[in-house]
């Protein structure tokens, strides 16, 4: 990595943000690899097939998973294709590499999208001698709906109903159904991927997680865009669209709200585009008046951890009036269950967490900050726990079901097909004898990054030193503590 | 605050050194009953070196009990038991799962074993707060050496 001056280690910082900054101390935060050094890496992220041939493949493998899930309608779901295909490998491949390391590498592949994407742009594949005037009413997203609150709704909804969606292949059918059905309807009112930015029930966590990801998309240098005047990447080429998911490429900072689509690989006319990898969590750190920290970003990490202990509780874990308030046995076991986790994920998680924020504010010693800021700012620090949690969650997932795929795979319809020869593949839980161990390991491991960031965020949110330290004591404990409480929901 | 830390530490030290301690070897019969979509009893609790003997009941369709950990697998239909005895030489918490599609919940149809002492359990737990403390104690030295 890059060298570090002998001296920098002395330097008082008065201006923290200046520092030079090391993740454990030992990685320069500010580290890139950039990818398209590489000549063939280059060219496919230029070439207009890329995303478009991915985006095609998932295309025609979601239209096989809307066949089978339709087809499989209300029977046990753990022999149907769709939902082994979308709650085993898609969730798990999403909680362990996609979003972890690749930020929106997803979305780069997503196939909900295409016909809006389509109708709006009134082609598919190339651009043409001019850019087309673009179909569809082309509004504006309200400005006061420009965050992540419409999707911590939307995503906290859908998961009252995860006791029938991940088992109940119908169910399945009628969510996915409606995610490509909105995409579409909302691509006729609103511009570009209004419904990516604002609506999709999986952009939420996977623009919140992704700001620890390993990779990031980036300009490579200031100048060249500073003296680019005509700003391409934004409004649009004969080479490519301007940026789908409307950021300025030439201008962000931050994961969250870039699709990974690759346009402004194509627009940028001086290459100035890069595919990096970096330290995970360097996005953690963003804080500018156009990226700025905010509640909505906030509640999104409360909300996931809150889902993952509900869903650890009644899902994986042995108590059955739970599961039966979840697959809704009863009218008010479900209502009781949807008050619970809603109340739980809203109120009491962020409760509890803004009491250890205010006990940091007492012991940093400083008056002045306000809580708000305290509060917002190390929130963050659950971003990698809450990854972390998730990941231990998805092991509990794949190890003891990934053996259904091989039977799905071979079968997708159940017709009695035997496509790899693998249709008779008896059940077979892989490892499951240390799935604690792996559980414990992913918590461990995520919690020194949470708590690594945390001390950074400190500095950020207390302007002394000795009051960042002491102030992030409390949110010491409380990191302490989660993950203390997850070892023991997963292995105690 | 410093003594509590040593205190749940010498527990899990404690913890380690019992694990590795001569088994007991009772014996434990539990008998449990299966419905959609749960065991009765769910947890079944023993020591390490204690006999195992569970006899598995349907109370409505065919289920089936895997032990994780253990590889261990058995079948009950409604009105036909199944057995299965087994030394309990490994500490911690196993996950007990049907083995038979019984309904759309089945993946969930979960119960636990719990060979104590749970030493992966106290391992990590004590790793934890290793780890926090560690992590308390750079940061005060850090704060002494730049005052
Ligand atoms: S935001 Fe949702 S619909 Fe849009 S690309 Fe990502 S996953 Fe697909
Ligand atoms: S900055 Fe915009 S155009 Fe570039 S990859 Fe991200 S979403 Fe696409
Ligand atoms: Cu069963």
């Amino acid at each position: 990595m890059s060298e570090s001056s002998p001296t920098q280690e002395q330097a008082a910082a008065p201006e923290p943000a200046k520092e030079k900054e090391r993740l454990f101390g030992l990685l320069d935060l500010d580290a890139r690899f950039d990818l398209t050094r590489f000549r063939l890496i280059r060219a496919l992220l230029k070439s207009r097939w890329m995303p478009l041939a991915l985006i095609l493949f998932n295309t025609f493998m979601f239209m096989i998973i809307l066949v089978a899930t339709l087809l499989g309608g209300f029977s046990a779901g753990n022999y149907n294709f769709g939902i082994m295909l979308v709650w085993i490998l898609w969730w798990v491949l999403l909680m362990f590499v996609l979003v972890p390391v690749f930020a929106r590498a997803w979305c780069l592949m997503c196939p909900f999208p295409i016909f809006s994407d389509w109708f709006q742009r009134r082609r598919l594949i190339n651009i043409g001698e001019e850019p087309k005037k673009p179909w569809g009413l082309n509004r504006r997203w309200p400005k006061w709906l420009k965050n992540m609150w419409l999707m911590n709704v939307l995503f906290l909804v859908t998961t009252f109903f995860s006791g029938f969606l991940t088992v109940r292949p119908f169910a399945t059918f009628v969510l996915l159904g409606s995610v490509i059905l909105a995409a579409f309807i909302v691509g006729l009112v609103y511009e570009k991927r209004s419904f990516c930015l604002y609506l999709c029930p999986v952009s939420g966590f996977q623009g919140l997680y992704s700001q620890f990801a390993a990779a990031e998309i980036r300009r490579k240098d200031d100048a060249i865009c500073k003296a680019h005047k005509k700003k391409t990447c934004f409004i649009g080429n004969e080479q490519g669209h301007g940026c789908p998911w409307l950021l300025m490429p030439f201008k962000f900072e931050k994961n969250t709200y870039c699709g990974m689509c690759l346009e402004c690989f194509k627009t940028c006319p001086h290459d100035n585009m890069a595919f990096n990898l970096r330290p995970f969590g360097a996005d953690l750190l963003v804080d500018t008046k156009l990226e700025s920290k905010g509640l909505d970003e906030a509640w999104k990490a409360f909300i996931m951890l809150g889902i993952a202990v509900v869903f650890y509780l009644g899902f994986q874990g042995p108590w059955g009036f739970m599961k039966d308030m979840i697959r809704g046995t009863t009218l008010p076991g479900f209502l009781s269950y949807i008050a619970f986790h809603t109340v739980f994920c809203l109120a009491v998680i962020p409760g509890v967490f803004l009491a250890f924020c205010w006990l940091s504010k007492l012991a940093s010693g400083n008056r002045e900050v306000p809580l708000k800021k305290v509060f917002t700012g190390f929130a963050y620090t659950l971003i990698p726990l809450g990854l972390g949690v998730w990941v231990a969650f998805s092991f509990g997932i794949i190890l003891p079901n990934g053996s259904y795929l091989l039977h799905i795979a071979s079968d997708p319809f159940s017709w009695g097909w035997n496509l790899f020869g693998t249709a008779n593949f008896p059940w077979t839980p892989v490892l499951t004898g240390y799935l604690p161990h792996l559980q414990g390991i992913a918590m461990l491991l995520f919690y020194l990054f949470s708590v690594d960031y945390g001390t950074k965020l400190a500095r950020r949110i207390y302007p002394e030193p000795a009051q960042a330290k002491r102030g992030f004591v409390p949110i010491l404990a409380a990191l302490t503590a989660v993950t203390f409480l997850f070892l023991w929901l997963y292995m105690g | 605050m410093n003594r509590a830390v040593l205190q749940v530490l010498l527990a899990g030290v404690a913890a380690v050194a019992l694990g590795a301690a001569p088994p007991a070897g009772e014996e434990h019969f539990f008998e449990v009953r299966a419905r959609k979509f749960e065991y009765e009893p769910h947890v079944l609790r023993v020591n390490r070196g204690d006999r195992v003997r569970i006899r598995l009941l349907s109370e409505d369709v065919a289920h089936g009990l895997y032990v994780d950990g253990y590889d261990l697998n058995v079948v009950a239909n409604p009105g036909e038991d199944g057995s299965l005895t087994f030394t309990a030489d490994r500490t911690g918490r196993f996950i007990f799962r049907c083995s038979v599609t019984c309904g759309e919940f089945h993946p969930y149809m979960i119960g636990h074993l719990k060979v104590e002492p749970n030493t992966p359990f106290f391992t990590y737990a004590a790793l934890l707060l290793v780890l926090g403390a560690g992590i308390l104690a750079i940061t005060a030295v850090r704060r002494r050496r730049e005052a």
